[in-house]
């Protein structure tokens, strides 16, 4: 039978992180993407942190993830409020028209 | 240590700043839009009072609250340079929002909160202290460069510094995730530690992430790319705070974490300083030619400093330390004061901001012209100016370290960058005048005053700075 171990967490962690980073690169569509994605990476984060705290027995992983959860939270709330800004100025949040600024 | 022990005998100035600001969020709620004049006054008096706190403490290197904090040498230095660049931000600014109605108490508020979570990160001493800072200070950021909220450029700035902080972030807790797995412990001595002789491929992974990170919010190259986009797009008074504190905590917390919590992989760190510094230094150098805009720039200056103060770094002992913050020293008075200079640029009640602007100043106000152009000599490293010595110090201990090809590219690509140094020089001494700018207001003349003599005085008197760099430089050793 097949016992999950750091390894798998590990994987998974690093699945989730690369997925994250390539929908922030790639994503050409929606800003909303892209603060999903940003949430995926402190997922994987959080997850990587847990495991190793497991596996160390060490409660500081823990901890440490609970401070992620809780900023984490906090910067989706200001990355919204600075899009409502942008939204209201610009009445668009399509990633190809953020480019006034450039040269 | 009792606890309001160690609260009161070394984490004085954070506190101050704590309890400041929210005293002042409750003073500006009660009185509205009617309170900027004030809170904005006591902001300055809050900050001037923990200034005087670091100068005035002399209790030796501490750790505090269990290892997550310490108080030493390096972090008072580093922090009494993120108050004084708070602060001159905060006079720099009044003018520039009163006259573009954004005298709004929430921002004094706003920097006061950043400046305190750059004094956490300062001190910070193992990696949960380091998130905690970093969050703090870029949170405010954020709001802050999209300050000027019915202003679509503010609102993209404030967009694009949001959306490639928070990667940034992501890759520092990935690091930092990697780094508590493969050593055990957050705290940057316990990694020191476990990483004395050798290193497991997690560790390194894990540092490869965090220094990509907080390349990213010093603004180094390859990291850079956001920065000439809000340094454009922000409110000047906010640029100026983002390229005066903002990069002073930056730089201090990489110097700390590689000195003190990788001592044993100094051959693997050293190699991604010397490939940031060298790039920082060239795109700096050759980006900046073809600028327009005199925040754009300013950007690329910036990006290119960060890279001749990595040269310090990158040297990794004391003396390379210590030109590490003499080099931050200078960098911050010159870009306090070619900010003052930016934010006076102001035609018939219309802020202008382009080098074009700045044509025939010599005839039209040749007092601010000729300080101009003594912070663009000084930036560019012309010697008896303070910029020469800057770079002076972290050359000399690159070449001590035996580090000779990056202080040849370092001295080439100073000479690059003083080409559009020196075209700012030329466009306002032997162009044709244009407009002639309002009479600035009295603090804008005094810090570009006080600045340029600072920078001239520099090479009479220095010891004050290298004593305290060397002092700084000792502690972390």
């Amino acid at each position: 039978m097949l016992t999950i171990g750091l390894t798998h967490y590990l994987v998974v962690a690093a699945v989730l992180f690369t997925l994250g980073i390539a929908g922030i690169i790639l994503n050409r569509k929606n800003i909303i993407v892209i603060l999903m994605s940003v949430e995926l990476i402190l997922l994987a984060v959080n997850l990587n942190f847990v495991a190793f705290s497991q596996s160390l027995a060490d409660l500081t992983g823990q901890v440490f993830a609970l401070f992620v959860l809780t900023v984490a939270a906090a910067e989706a709330a200001i990355g919204l409020a600075i899009l409502v800004a942008f939204y209201r100025n610009r009445g668009t949040i399509a990633v190809e028209d953020i480019n006034s600024l450039k040269g | 240590m009792p606890f309001f022990v160690q609260l009161a005998h070394h984490f004085l100035p954070e506190t101050i700043l704590a309890v400041g600001v929210m005293a002042l969020i409750l003073i500006g709620a009660f009185r509205g839009e009617r309170g900027f004049g004030l809170v904005d006054e006591m902001a300055v008096g809050i900050l001037g009072i923990a200034l005087v706190a670091i100068v005035l403490s002399s209790t030796p290197d501490t750790s505090i609250f269990d290892g997550a904090y310490i108080d030493d040498g390096f972090s008072r230095f580093m922090k009494a340079l993120t108050l004084i660049g708070a602060i001159v931000s905060i006079l720099l600014s009044v003018d520039w929002l009163q006259r573009n109605g954004l005298e709004k108490f929430e921002y004094p508020v706003l920097i006061m909160l950043s400046t305190l979570g750059m004094l956490l990160l300062i001190s910070a001493d193992n990696l949960i202290a380091l998130y905690l800072g970093l969050e703090l200070m870029s949170l405010a950021l954020y709001v802050m460069a999209a300050f000027a909220r019915d202003d679509g450029r503010s609102s993209e700035a404030g967009l694009k510094y949001f959306v490639l902080g928070a990667l940034s972030s992501g890759m520092m807790l990935y690091g930092a995730s990697l780094l508590y797995g493969f050593s055990g412990t957050v705290s940057f001595a316990g990694i020191a530690a476990v990483v004395s002789t050798s290193a497991p491929i997690g560790v390194i992974f894990g540092l490869v992430f965090v220094l990509a990170a907080l390349a990213f919010k010093m603004s180094a190259a390859p990291f850079h790319m956001w920065t000439p986009d809000v340094y454009q797009g922000a409110p000047t008074p906010v640029t100026a705070f983002f390229a005066s504190a903002a990069k002073m905590a930056a730089v201090a917390i990489t110097v700390r974490i590689v000195i003190t919590a990788f001592p044993g992989v100094k051959d693997q760190w050293r190699q991604i300083i010397i490939f940031i510094a060298i790039a920082s230094m060239l795109l700096g150098s050759f980006a900046a030619i073809g600028q327009e805009n005199i925040k754009r720039l300013m950007a690329y200056s910036s990006i290119g400093h960060m890279g001749f103060a990595l040269i310090g770094l990158a040297a990794g002992d004391e003396a390379g330390v210590r030109g590490v913050a003499i080099y931050l020293t200078i960098y911050l008075i010159m870009t306090l004061g070619t900010f003052a200079a930016i934010l006076a640029m102001r035609v018939e009640g219309r802020y202008v901001e382009n080098v074009s602007d700045l044509a025939g100043l010599s005839r039209t106000n040749s007092w601010m012209a000729f300080f101009l152009a003594m912070l663009m000599f000084s930036l560019a490293g012309v010697p008896p100016l303070a910029g020469f010595f800057a770079k002076y110090y972290v050359l000399l201990a690159a070449v001590d370290a035996g580090l000779f090809g990056l202080a040849v590219i370092g001295v080439l690509a100073s000479a690059v960058a003083a080409y559009y140094y020196l075209r700012v020089v030329k466009v306002m001494y032997f162009d044709e005048p244009a407009p002639a700018f309002d009479r600035a207001p009295m603090a804008l003349r005094a810090v570009l005053g006080a600045s340029t003599l600072a920078l001239l005085g520099f090479w009479v008197y220095p010891s004050p700075v290298m004593d305290a760099a060397a002092a700084a430089a000792k502690s972390l050793f």
